[in-house]
């Protein structure tokens, strides 16, 4: 035989403790460390060529910037090895289950990317000629269309930008009517529940109404009994402000009678529309009563959430509410599309504008795109999916954990931290799911539900991901009903370990400062 | 449907599991006469990808592009060029779909570009500290002028005569839902310093911009001056964020508040949205501000990491007593800012901003020679407004024949003010001298 | 005097005219880490009851009544960069600020350290 012995080992060798050293690098095999630009660029490196400019005398008039920005720019590779090492520090929809519940972090549809990029919507300015750009007031046209079929409402605002400016057009619309009625300085209580988001009693203070929370009952619904109390006095109410399904993934039982009930009290309805996914294509708020919500188009409708934004908030407004809603909105003449942005004719009664342009018209796209892909039967579809797969999780989950209330659940299911052993949190288990690869469930959410774990699984995941998603919630659910010490520590396998938010918070450091020069050490 | 992975076997069995016959029994708390029977009427059913893009593409065409040919319309929004890197960037799955940092430990990515971001645009204002970004310009000028009254606690806020039209709107509705009164200067194209004469002992804040509406850029130092002597806060606002390269930021004029339009780097025209609001301030109020703020810190092993900070200021902790109710910011527009911001750098940005200058001049040189045009803005970057004889939404037609599209008629913004006969337009480094030659030959034939 | 103490847990110290308000022991606990503190300034005055400062944790922001009325002559300037000495002294030099009492007679109806104590334990 030529007997040949040249090559590499092809069985790995198993070494006692051999992964315990650090790097010299910093980074872990594809886990690339990756320093701030501050500290890898230069102030004149640029990844941009521009021409020179000529150097012709300027016309500033003396009101020239004085110092400069000193900001470091990064060649085009730079910059993407930067963005792409910091891109895989991050979790997301496409690598795993994100079961923030209340945040609806479905799968985001690469089509509604490849449409809001077409340049007939991306490259066009929304103060041209409205002769220009007829599609793009017929796309807005079109989705307020689909609005308004699937919630039952007869007018929708479109400019709100994200869900909280959406309530804040809601809230400033019943306000508007409270002035049309006369009764703006006498009617200023808003009654909230205490389950409801944070934005809700925030946005009834930021339009000049008091908050008066409403409890819940052992159910997890509003506290009838309650509610009435709070109407016994009619005289100073304004409205109220209900998520339905609410922020404990619950249908509000008595919604219909809530309705009757506050617009007896001369109030409106406002209904957060967060959670609309769980109903979409099933139920049209519209039959419940209300008079306002917003309507997150991140959440229902698959706009991507992009790491906190943008959002978009198109707020449907009932009859009573309608002639009231914001500028600029579009009215279908005989020779096309209108934008009205002047509070005089159709808009006489508006209660203003609130911000400039037109609404979040790239969201518009991708939402629209998303509702044709899926047409009404589709929605229909999503919504009982989103319920199913969350009900699901729920009867798999509560054989270890503590649901929160009895029966079924809508498109989220809402457990107690009861079942962890003594000096076992929250934050522990929510923690230990990363090192399992994923990304926690809402945690302390709502405030109703002591140690509240929120989780949404939406409707875009797979019976087989939901099964590894549950063995793995199980298992960490296991270690903290047996007070597993280490549970504290976690995560041990993510990019970092948990951070230090009091010192965060202690001395605020919110930019980066070039170090201190040090003394040159003497050699 | 290519968007629901469950199938019907899956269906089944797990409403099995659950105990359920179908998924109607997840429904009963619903009331009876509100439940539909079937798939909402009059909607069309699901469709492919090719029918729909055919659908939206349709729509797409039939709007005239800003690249078509020459185009300078402004006014708040800007058309620049944007690096194909950018767009990559943004739609990194791991950016892309992903939520609000809440938890840090698998969440740098978007963390650090955040924390790069608020040091950009802390230094491109020249201001001590920025957020992690507001809905947009408009947005962000209503809510500093709310912050400016729970610093001084005082109930009254001065708009300049150059503030954007919008901003001036937008700010408006949410002061008045807070019994605060709103002072608004007449419009003027180069006024902003009336603003240091208005000034009272009960005012909060007065709110200039620069450059401004008419494209005016103004040292609004002695407003600065005026405002402080009275112990009230002076914004400054911006609506062209490449101007800051060029022209005198809010931080070199004493502004206690800057905010403005970020759109213009790294993100497109899009019909007005979504865009990035910039906001900054001194060191003094930032707990008073709105928004999200990124921090530096360590994990439990020592290594620096960011997270997300001062959130007792917010909504989902103070509730009824927040700063504001926003919850969201612009994200994924932060992040195109921060990228495209990144690529340029100081040397970049100069340089953008000297060409867009100079392109401006090119145009107010060619416009200007024309006879029957007035120039009015006497400062200016890349914007500004002149007058002609005729009415200038006629011209802005006519102009359109010849394939221009022109600007923006003042009146549109500014109606019954005395403007009917006012262009405001804009030159980016995306005009060209043979657009510029166009304005001006279709200009010329129509005064 | 010995110290005094609210169901809203502050303690309240008089000495002559003049009385130091904090937080107590119990509330600093409760807490958790605190991060930011806001005092009264001098000069500004409250009556029983009204917020007077805001305390701060990483997770949540409380206010701090004023435990019997009167005119702050002092506020704690320290904490504004050392909030964590309410945490290691809240019942020394984690004070708040001294107040002129406008009205002794509302010092009546606060507990004693054993009455607080008892309180405490009842929650």
């Amino acid at each position: 035989m030529s007997m040949n012995t040249q090559g590499r080992p092809t069985t790995p060798a198993i070494v006692a403790n051999g992964n315990g050293s650090a790097s010299v690098s910093g980074s872990r095999g594809l886990l690339q460390r990756e320093d701030l630009i501050f500290e890898i660029g230069t102030t004149e490196t640029t990844g941009v060529d521009l021409p020179a400019p000529k150097g012709r005398a300027d016309r500033l008039g003396g009101v020239a910037r004085k110092a400069a920005t000193d900001l470091p720019g990064l060649s085009e590779p730079e910059a993407m090895r930067h963005y792409v090492r910091l891109s895989q520090k991050n979790y997301a929809i496409d690598l795993g289950v994100f079961p923030l519940g209340s945040c609806t972090m479905k799968h985001n549809a690469r089509l509604n990317e490849k449409m809001a990029r077409l340049p007939g919507f991306a490259d066009i300015h929304p103060l041209q000629p409205q002769y220009e750009i007829q599609g793009a007031l017929e796309l807005i046209d079109q989705l307020a269309i689909w609005l308004k079929m699937l919630t039952g409402m007869p007018a929708v605002a479109m400019s709100p930008k994200a869900g909280a400016h959406g309530e804040l057009c809601g809230m400033l619309a019943i306000r508007q009517a409270l002035i049309a009625r006369g009764e703006a300085n006498t009617r200023k209580r808003v009654l909230v529940p205490a389950s409801a988001h944070g934005t809700n009693p925030a946005t009834a203070i930021q339009c000049g109404f008091q908050v008066d929370e409403i409890k819940a009952n052992e159910r997890g619904r509003v506290d009838m009994e309650d509610f009435r109390a709070k109407l016994e006095d009619t005289s100073d109410i304004a409205g109220i402000m209900l998520t339905n399904p609410n922020t404990c993934g619950l249908f509000e039982t008595d919604i219909c009678e809530i309705a009757d009930l506050i617009h007896e009290a001369g109030g409106y309805f406002y209904c957060d529309g967060a959670n609309f996914n769980a109903i979409v294509g099933r139920v049209r708020p519209g039959d419940l009563g209300i008079d306002a919500m917003h309507i997150n188009l991140h959440k229902t409708f698959s706009t991507p959430h992009g790491g906190g934004g943008p959002g978009s908030g198109p707020t449907v407004l009932s009859d009573a509410l309608a002639p009231y809603a914001p500028v600029p909105f579009i009215v279908k003449g005989e020779d096309g599309f209108r934008l009205v942005e002047d509070l005089k004719g159709d808009a006489s009664e508006s209660f203003g504008r609130m911000c400039a342009f037109h609404g979040q018209m790239g969201m518009f796209v991708r939402a629209l795109t998303y509702m044709l892909s899926h047409g009404a039967d589709g929605l229909k579809q999503v919504a009982e999916d989103a319920v199913l797969n969350a009900n699901y999780v729920q009867v798999r989950l509560k054989e270890v954990m503590t649901p929160a209330f009895d029966g079924y659940c809508m498109h989220e299911a809402l457990f107690s931290d009861e079942f962890a052993a003594e000096g076992i949190e929250t934050i522990d288990i929510a923690k230990a799911l990363i090192d399992e690869g994923y990304h926690p469930m809402t945690m302390y959410f709502p405030l109703v539900v002591h140690g509240a774990m929120l989780i949404e699984p939406t409707e875009t995941e797979s019976k087989a991901e939901l099964d590894r998603f549950c063995e793995s919630v199980i298992a960490v659910a296991n270690r903290a009903a047996a007070g597993e010490e280490s549970l504290k520590g976690a995560p041990y396998h993510a990019p970092m370990r948990r951070l230090d938010e009091t010192q965060a918070a202690r001395k605020p450091r919110l930019k980066w400062t070039p170090p201190e020069p040090k003394a040159i050490a003497a050699e | 449907m290519r968007y629901l992975p469950l199938t019907h076997d899956d269906r089944k069995v797990m409403l099995a599991r659950i105990g359920a016959a179908s998924v109607d029994d997840f429904y009963t708390d619903v009331p009876e006469a509100a439940r539909l029977d079937g798939p909402i009427h009059d909607l069309p059913s699901h469709q492919g990808e090719l029918a729909v893009e055919r659908h939206i593409g349709e729509l797409a065409a039939k709007n005239r592009t800003a690249s078509e040919g020459p185009f300078f319309v402004g006014c708040g929004a800007y058309k620049h060029h944007v690096p194909a890197s950018v767009d990559h960037i943004i739609q990194r799955s791991e950016f892309l779909t992903t939520y609000t940092p809440y938890q840090p430990e698998i969440a740098q990515g978007t963390l650090q570009t955040l924390f790069e971001f608020q040091t950009q645009v802390a230094a491109l204002t020249a201001m001590d500290v920025a957020n992690a970004s507001m809905y947009d310009g408009s947005t962000a000028c209503a809510e500093a002028a709310l912050m400016a009254c729970r610093a001084t606690r005082r109930k009254k806020v001065i708009l300049s005569g150059g503030l954007h039209p919008h901003y001036a709107a937008a700010t408006r509705t949410l002061c008045e839902a807070q019994g605060i009164e709103i002072v608004q200067l007449p419009a003027a194209v180069d006024s902003e310093l009336e603003l240091a004469k208005s000034v009272d002992g009960e005012t909060a804040c007065v709110i200039g911009q620069s450059p401004n509406v008419f494209g005016t850029i103004t040292d609004m130092s002695s407003v600065a001056e005026a405002a402080h002597a009275r112990k009230a806060l002076f914004v400054s606002v911006f609506t062209e964020a490449v101007s800051l390269g060029l022209a005198m930021p809010p931080g070199e004029m004493g502004a206690d508040i800057a905010v403005g339009e970020g759109q213009s780097i790294g993100n497109p025209l899009t019909f007005g949205g979504p865009y990035v609001g910039l906001f900054a301030c001194t060191q003094k109020l930032v707990r008073q501000m709105p928004g999200r703020l990124c921090g530096e810190t360590q994990d439990a092993d020592g290594k620096r990491g960011f997270v997300l900070t001062l959130s007792t200021r917010e909504q989902h902790i103070r509730r009824d007593k927040a700063t504001s109710n926003i919850c969201t910011n612009a994200g994924l527009c932060a992040l195109a800012f921060t990228a495209h911001m990144t690529l340029l750098g100081d040397a970049g940005l100069t340089r953008l901003a000297r060409l867009n200058h100079e392109t401006a001049c090119d145009l107010a040189d060619a416009l200007e020679a024309i006879d029957g045009v007035e120039l009015l803005t006497p400062r200016f970057f890349n914007e500004f407004a002149f007058r002609t004889k005729m009415n200038a939404e006629a011209v802005l037609a006519m102009l359109d024949e010849k394939g221009v599209v022109g600007g923006v008629r003042a009146s549109r913004l500014i109606p019954g003010a005395g403007f009917d006969d006012v262009i405001i337009c804009a030159a980016t480094e995306c005009v060209t001298a043979d657009d510029i030659e166009a304005y001006a030959d279709a200009l010329k034939e129509i005064v | 005097m010995t110290k005094k103490f609210t169901e809203d847990h502050e303690w309240i110290q008089l000495d002559g005219e003049i009385a130091t308000v904090g937080i107590t022991k119990y509330a600093a606990e409760q807490l958790g880490d605190v991060v930011f503190v806001e005092v009264p300034e001098a000069g500004a005055s409250f009556s029983k009851g009204d917020d007077m400062a805001v305390v701060e944790s990483v997770k949540a922001a409380s206010d701090v009544y004023a435990p019997v009325g009167g005119e702050v002559v002092d506020g704690n300037a320290a904490l504004a960069d050392a909030p964590e000495t309410v945490n290691e002294d809240p019942e020394g030099a984690g004070w708040f600020c001294k107040l002129k009492i406008s009205d002794k007679s509302e010092l009546e109806g606060l507990m004693d350290a054993d009455a607080y104590a008892k309180f405490c334990e009842g929650l």
